[in-house]
């Protein structure tokens, strides 16, 4: 009896469902930036970690009464993400030119 | 089975997979192909979503946009021979330790959190309604984050070309 409720549960893609997805995402994105020690990678797992929250207001906007709000906070959160990649960016080449490298623990003199 | 619900666990398996396989490649170049298939798993989860006009932003910002300045750099900052784009991964067990008990805890909160949900309906198309509300009540934040945009745009023209400056004398 439990196994078919769960079989039912996983044939409907509901909002747990794509919590779950998101979820993963999220912890895939940490690890990213716990473990990698390249700016570049770190950068990468800070867009996946925000592409995961972003799964979770479409989410609920689709399955609560958050409605249409939901889709106007994920398109601030898309705007504010290529603001932050494109400065985030000027700022790794500019510590790429003085440091001549973009290993984060190397990184980590103050005065230059 | 349905058909949305084949689509749903292909999409989520496209997007899981490439995500691991960009933490997980050691190869920057590889990671940073895996992340494109990542994002774009990410805008088909937004289409079975019923969000049309943010899966084309996100397709056409982040993969069109964020991805290639994410190349540049990586090619911009690279030294030595370009054949080795390693990547440099050090605490992995801490690290997979916390993101996973990070996970656990997430789908458990997830899970154990009785939603208050409501009738599921299904939209034909959400630009008209998200350009009136754009116009309407967001007006405030819309203009503030256009400013923001091009602040952002000049902080990084004036940091890209402090680089040449400095380094011509």
């Amino acid at each position: 009896m439990t196994e078919f409720s769960l079989i039912q549960w996983l044939a409907e893609p509901g909002l747990n469902h794509f919590l779950i997805v998101s979820a993963i995402l999220f912890s895939l994105g940490l690890m990213a930036v716990l473990s990698k020690r390249n700016v570049i990678m770190v950068l990468m797992g800070v867009e996946l970690i925000l592409n995961s929250a972003n799964i979770n207001f479409i989410a609920f906007s689709r399955f609560t009464e958050l409605q249409l709000d939901g889709h106007m906070i994920g398109l601030f959160v898309i705007i504010i993400a290529a603001a932050e990649a494109a400065v985030a960016l000027a700022i790794v080449l500019n510590i790429f030119n003085r440091f001549n490298t973009v290993n984060l623990d190397d990184i980590s003199s103050l005065k230059g | 089975m349905e058909l949305t619900t084949i689509l749903f666990y292909l999409f989520s398996i496209v997007t899981l997979g490439a995500a691991a396989i960009m933490v997980f490649s050691k190869n920057i170049v590889h990671s940073a192909f895996a992340l494109m298939f990542s994002l774009m798993g990410v805008a088909a989860l937004y289409v079975l979503l019923y969000a049309d006009f943010l899966a084309a932003t996100q397709l056409l910002v982040y993969v069109g946009g964020i991805l290639i300045l994410i190349l540049f750099g990586l090619m911009l900052t690279t030294q030595g021979n370009t054949i080795s784009f390693k990547s440099i991964t050090v605490n992995l067990l801490p690290a997979s330790v916390l993101s996973g008990a990070a996970a656990i805890l997430l789908i458990y909160a997830f899970t154990a959190t009785e939603w208050n949900l409501i009738e599921t309906v299904d939209p034909s198309e959400t630009i008209h309604d998200l350009g009136m509300l754009l116009m309407g009540e967001y007006i405030l934040p819309f203009i503030i984050v256009g400013v923001l945009l091009l602040i952002a745009i000049i902080g990084a023209i004036l940091m890209s070309t402090r680089i040449t400056s400095t380094s011509i004398d």
